[in-house]
Formats: C-alpha cells, sequence, structure tokens
C-alpha cells in the first residue's frame, strides 16, 4: 500500500493564553487521507476541526503526534519560512476573510496562484467562471462581494494554485442548496481528476454526504468514527454520531424542530473523564466514565474492536 | 388558521437599493410579524443581507436607498441617524452572517454583551454582568464566567457565531434580524438554537427574519417563507405551502436540488 497523502497521527494540539488553563482543541486524534480521496471531517462546533486543519497548513504547531503530508512530517511555519511539505497543501478557511487580501483586487490573488502552479494558460476569469461568477468580477475587492459570492472567490484562489491536497474550512457555508451541491462536485471533481487529496470540513451533512468517500466524525478533540461514508450514514454506530445524524432538519415544511443533544457542551480545558462522550450519552455504560475508549475505526465501548482477530 | 390577531412589527415596502450605479434590490416587499418567524431564502447574491442591512441603516458608503420600512409607525428610511442610533442594538438587532462583522476583536465578551445593555437599559455592572452570564449559557457557550474574559478569536467560528446572537439579544430587541445564523455550527447546535430563536418568538413575541439557504431549517422554525432572486422577492407564503407546492420556478429548484433522503431513494 503507497503511503496516503495525509497522515495525522495521534495528534494534539493546544491553544495557551497566558493565565488561563491550556485548550487542549485537539486531543490525540488520527486521520488519513489518500491521493485522489475525499475525506469529510464533521463534528460539534468547537471541537477543534479547525484547529487540526490549521495545524496540517503549519498554522499551530503540534504539541505530541505528526502530521505528514506526502510522507514528509509538517513543521510549523515560522520556524523555517515555507516548510517544503506544505507546497502543495492549500486551505480554504471558515471565514473567507483569513483567505484573501481585503486590499487586492481578486483577479490579482486568483493570479498569484496560478503563477504558484506555473499554469500559463488559464486567466483569473476563467477560474471565476468555474465557480460560478462573472469573469468581471476579477476587478473587484473582497468587500464587494457577498457572503457566497466571497467563499466562491476564496476557491478559486486555492484551485488556481493546484494543490495536491486542498482542505476546506466549511467552505461553501454561505452558498443555496443548488449552488453548494455544484461546487462541491466542482471541488470534488477537480481533487480527484488531479489525483489530490481533499479534506473537507462541514457543519452541512448531506453536501458532506455527497461527495466525501470517507468521513471522520470528530468530539472534542477526538475522532470518534471514521468511515465509508455511506456505510456511516446507514448505519451509524457512535452514539455521537447518532445524535448527528437526528439533528438534521428535514425540509418537509412540517415545522418539526430537531432534536438537540442533551447536556452541556463541554469544556476542552476541562473534558470528561474516561469516554469523553459519557456525560451525554444515552447509552452510558460504568466502564465509559472510568476508561477512554482509545481505538478505532468506532471509539466506543459498546464497539471495541475483536481482542484478537490477527490471522 | 389563527384565531390571535397578527401584528405587524415592521412593513418593508417597494424598498430599492443601488450601489454604485448598480441596482442590487428592485422594490422588496416583507412583513415581520410579532411572534412570527418570517424566513427568507434565496439564491446567492441576490440581496438577502442588503435588506437586512437597509433596515439597520448599515448599507456601504455611496449606496442609494428608496422605499419604505415602517416600524413603530414611522418610516426607518426617514428617520435621522441619532434616533436610528437608538432604535438599532436596542429595539432592532442584526446577527450578521459572518461573525467577524458583529464582534468587535478588541474587546472582551463581556464588553460586548454589557455595554449596550448598560447603555439602552440602564442596568449596573454587576447586573450586566449577570445577564451576560445567562446569555452565554442561553446560548451553549461552556464555561460562561470564564468565557465573558476572552476576547473573540480565541473562540471557534462557531462558538463566536453563538456569541454574536447573545449580543443581539442582549437588549431584549422587537425584531430580531438573523443573517444565516447557523451556517457556521453543527446541526445539534443548530437544533439548540432554532429552538431558542422559536422559544424567543412564542415567549416573548420577538419578529425574527432568519435569513437562511437551508431549507430543512427553513422548514424546521419558520412560519412564513419568502424566496429572493436578483433583488426582488419572487415567492412569499405559509412554510407549508411554499416548500411543497413552490409556485416559482426558482423554489422548485432549490428544492430539487436537494440530495434525496434515504428513505425515499428505496421507495
Ligand atoms: N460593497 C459592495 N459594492 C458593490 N456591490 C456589492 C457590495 N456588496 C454587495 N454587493 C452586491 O450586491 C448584491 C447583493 O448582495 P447581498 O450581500 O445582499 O447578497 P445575499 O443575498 O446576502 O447573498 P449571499 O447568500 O451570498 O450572502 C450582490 O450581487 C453583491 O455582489
Ligand atoms: N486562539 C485560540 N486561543 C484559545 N483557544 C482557542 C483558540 N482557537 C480556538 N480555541 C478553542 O479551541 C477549541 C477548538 O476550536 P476550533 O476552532 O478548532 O473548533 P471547530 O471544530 O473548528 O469549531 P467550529 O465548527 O465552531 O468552527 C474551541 O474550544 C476554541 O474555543
Ligand atoms: S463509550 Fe460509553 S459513554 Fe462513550 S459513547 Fe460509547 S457507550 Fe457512550
Ligand atoms: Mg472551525
Ligand atoms: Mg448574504
Amino acid at each position: 500500500m503507497t503511503a496516503p497523502l495525509l497522515s495525522v497521527e495521534d495528534l494534539v494540539v493546544e491553544h495557551r493564553t497566558p493565565g488561563r488553563p491550556v485548550v487542549r482543541a485537539v486531543a490525540g486524534a488520527s486521520l488519513h487521507v489518500a491521493a485522489g480521496e475525499v475525506v469529510g471531517l464533521v463534528g460539534e462546533s468547537g471541537c477543534g476541526k479547525s484547529t487540526l486543519a490549521r495545524a496540517v497548513c503549519g498554522l499551530h504547531g503540534a504539541a505530541s503526534g505528526r502530521i505528514l503530508v506526502g510522507g514528509r512530517p509538517v513543521t510549523p511555519l515560522g520556524l523555517r519560512r515555507r516548510d517544503p511539505a506544505l507546497t502543495g497543501v492549500q486551505m480554504v478557511f471558515q471565514d473567507p476573510y483569513s483567505s484573501l487580501n481585503p486590499r487586492r483586487r481578486v483577479g490579482a490573488q486568483i493570479a498569484d496562484g496560478l503563477r504558484t502552479a506555473g499554469d500559463s494558460a488559464t486567466s483569473p476569469a476563467d477560474l471565476l467562471e468555474r465557480v460560478g461568477l462573472p469573469r468581471d468580477f476579477a476587478g473587484r475587492y473582497p468587500h464587494e462581494f457577498s457572503g457566497g459570492q466571497r467563499q466562491r472567490v476564496a476557491i478559486a484562489r486555492a484551485l488556481a494554485a493546484r494543490p495536491s491536497l486542498l482542505i476546506g474550512d466549511e467552505p461553501i457555508s454561505a452558498l443555496d442548496a443548488s449552488a453548494q451541491a455544484q461546487v462541491a462536485r466542482l471541488m470534488r471533481d477537480l481533487a480527484v481528476e488531479s489525483g489530490a487529496g481533499l479534506l473537507f470540513i462541514s457543519h452541512d451533512l448531506s453536501v458532506v454526504r455527497l461527495i466525501a468517500d470517507r468521513i471522520a466524525v470528530m468530539y472534542l478533540g477526538k475522532v470518534v468514527e471514521t468511515g465509508p461514508t455511506a456505510e456511516v450514514w446507514a448505519d451509524p454506530r457512535h452514539p455521537y454520531t447518532r445524535a448527528l445524524l437526528a439533528a438534521i432538519p428535514s425540509p418537509d415544511g412540517a415545522g418539526v424542530l430537531p432534536a438537540e443533544l442533551p447536556g452541556d457542551v463541554p469544556d476542552p480545558a476541562d473534558p470528561p473523564a474516561g469516554c469523553r462522550f459519557h456525560p451525554r450519552c444515552p447509552l452510558v455504560m460504568d466502564v465509559c466514565r472510568e476508561k477512554e475508549p482509545d481505538f478505532g475505526p468506532v471509539a466506543c465501548w459498546l464497539h471495541a474492536p475483536e481482542p484478537s482477530s490477527a490471522s | 388558521m389563527t384565531a390571535a390577531p397578527k401584528t405587524a412589527a415592521l412593513t418593508i415596502e417597494g424598498l430599492r437599493v443601488s450601489i454604485g450605479g448598480h441596482d442590487v434590490l428592485h422594490g422588496v416587499d416583507l412583513t415581520l410579524e410579532a411572534g412570527r418567524v418570517h424566513g427568507l431564502a434565496g439564491e446567492s447574491g441576490s440581496g438577502k443581507t442588503m435588506t437586512g442591512l437597509a433596515v439597520l441603516g448599515l448599507l456601504p458608503h455611496g449606496s442609494r436607498v428608496s422605499g419604505r420600512i415602517a416600524f413603530g409607525g414611522r418610516d426607518l428610511l426617514e428617520m435621522p441617524a441619532r434616533e436610528l442610533n437608538e432604535v438599532r442594538g436596542a429595539k432592532i438587532a442584526m446577527v450578521f452572517q459572518d461573525p467577524a462583522t458583529s464582534l468587535h476583536p478588541m474587546l472582551t465578551v463581556e464588553r460586548q454583551l454589557t455595554e449596550h445593555m448598560r447603555h439602552h437599559l440602564g442596568v449596573g455592572r454587576k447586573e450586566a454582568r449577570e445577564r451576560a452570564a445567562g446569555l452565554l449559557a442561553k446560548v451553549r457557550i461552556p464555561g460562561p464566567e470564564e468565557a465573558l474574559k476572552r476576547y473573540p478569536h480565541q473562540f471557534s467560528g462557531g462558538m463566536r457565531q453563538r456569541i454574536a446572537i447573545a449580543v443581539a439579544l442582549a437588549c431584549e430587541p422587537e425584531v430580531l434580524i438573523a443573517d444565516e445564523p447557523t451556517t457556521a455550527l453543527d446541526v445539534t447546535v443548530q437544533a439548540g438554537i432554532l429552538r431558542l430563536l422559536r422559544g424567543l418568538c412564542d415567549d416573548l413575541g420577538l419578529a425574527v427574519l432568519l435569513v437562511t439557504h437551508d431549507l430543512g431549517v427553513m422548514s424546521a422554525v419558520a412560519d412564513e417563507v419568502s424566496v429572493m432572486k436578483d433583488g426582488l422577492v419572487v415567492e412569499t407564503g405559509p412554510r407549508g405551502r411554499v416548500l411543497r407546492e413552490p409556485s416559482h420556478p426558482y423554489t422548485r429548484s432549490l428544492l430539487d436540488a436537494l440530495p434525496v433522503p434515504p428513505a425515499e431513494e428505496s421507495r
């Protein structure tokens, strides 16, 4: 088997603020993305998805564990100017303002990406067109766009650089339903056709379901379930995954409020002992309060792997 | 349908906006009623955010506005800037699509929550602080007391949006304009926010304009639904009718774009 394009192994990332408890935003998470594969990363708001993504881009250092891109370890930016492992990585940030320079016309910013890729055949206007924007928008500044238009620009800029690993952090959250499906498919097609990998972070599970080959579900700093998208969808096994899928509101016009997950959103600075989900889990058992289920693909004592299936 | 008389909290009539000579709204009509959620969907760039900004008098510089926005017997478009400032924040609040716009990066969460309260409601420092912690708990920020001391960048994207919602609710407004308030949230936290919004409408008579492209969200909380395209409202009506029997082709195309739920696939 070839090495995956991206491996995140037992990654721990901490946010430190003077005078406050350390926030362990990513607390031993593992994740893999193969070339040509789309992995959807989902989970509760604040569970560490963006922190993980930013660590992969070298924007946060790892407290422990490691990140390999194309087999090379990623070191945080600033230690070296541009880590060679990162040249093929592009990220579309959750807040599109972070992906774009407010003082430069978007056409010029897309042109930078094209130059990085050594692409002289494509023009910024071509890319705008591909993401569904008028060609003459290249002359505008980021603030002259609507929320959804700005997200499309951020995607066009990232795609221009022809990344081998594209990370989208809520990249299409502001688009309407029909545009979401279209832009998500575009991201998928461009990644898969060129053999790149796509790590797609989204709260919109219907979009993840549409484009992801595999899905990774994160809860409070850990990946608690991974599997092929269709399988997880048809048979979610971790109780948190079940709660997540059950909370998707249905567009049937019936006016039914979706189910809420009971209990408080936990503070990552002070995570519960044992299974991190136990205070909110409807199926909690004694063992859950004491021992952390530290295994995959489903990190839950109800789904512990067989003691020995070595053959 | 309901026996209770409906009260129009805010009425938008023939709203036109142009920015730099470019028309973005071509005569928008919308009515918000006390205790009701009015859902606004529509194409990206169709003018949903501009409609909200016009109500608050926050359109970009160089915009030209005409039409009428009636609130409490007055036309907001005619109101002097100083009076409009009093209405905005205290009686009409907005949650922006991008939480970075709602929150000041250099001020602690406590300052942002208590400043308006102290100014508009005239409550003291201690009471304001207690109310602020209560609001954070309501929008489900873990460790509300501790969170008050932090700055926006120390929270995740979804948490920032929840704080922005708390700031908007701080002065107990009569009208809330919520621009994609749950887009940055996962579905379980979203469910909590939708229940919170619904409760504020039902219990306190808040009138809500909820901009969302998520038709599931629309279906869960909106009483009325309007759909915008190219600077115009192309369809408006009760939730059940618009989502089940849309009359405009664009609304139909939105519904058709939805991935088919598994239960129906197997039929
Ligand atoms: N500062 C500006 N200058 C010129 N045009 C602008 C400016 N801001 C927005 N626009 C344009 O106004 C139109 C309406 O924008 P608006 O932000 O209201 O759209 P929206 O319906 O909220 O879209 P989205 O769902 O993408 O947020 C868009 O076509 C946009 O390009
Ligand atoms: N700069 C920072 N300083 C301190 N804490 C931080 C910082 N950035 C994030 N955090 C905390 O780390 C945790 C994880 O944040 P992160 O942004 O990774 O979450 P997320 O999964 O992307 O959430 P969302 O879906 O809401 O965007 C949160 O509890 C957040 O408050
Ligand atoms: S390990 Fe126990 S508490 Fe945790 S999810 Fe499984 S059953 Fe629930
Ligand atoms: Mg995030
Ligand atoms: Mg908008």
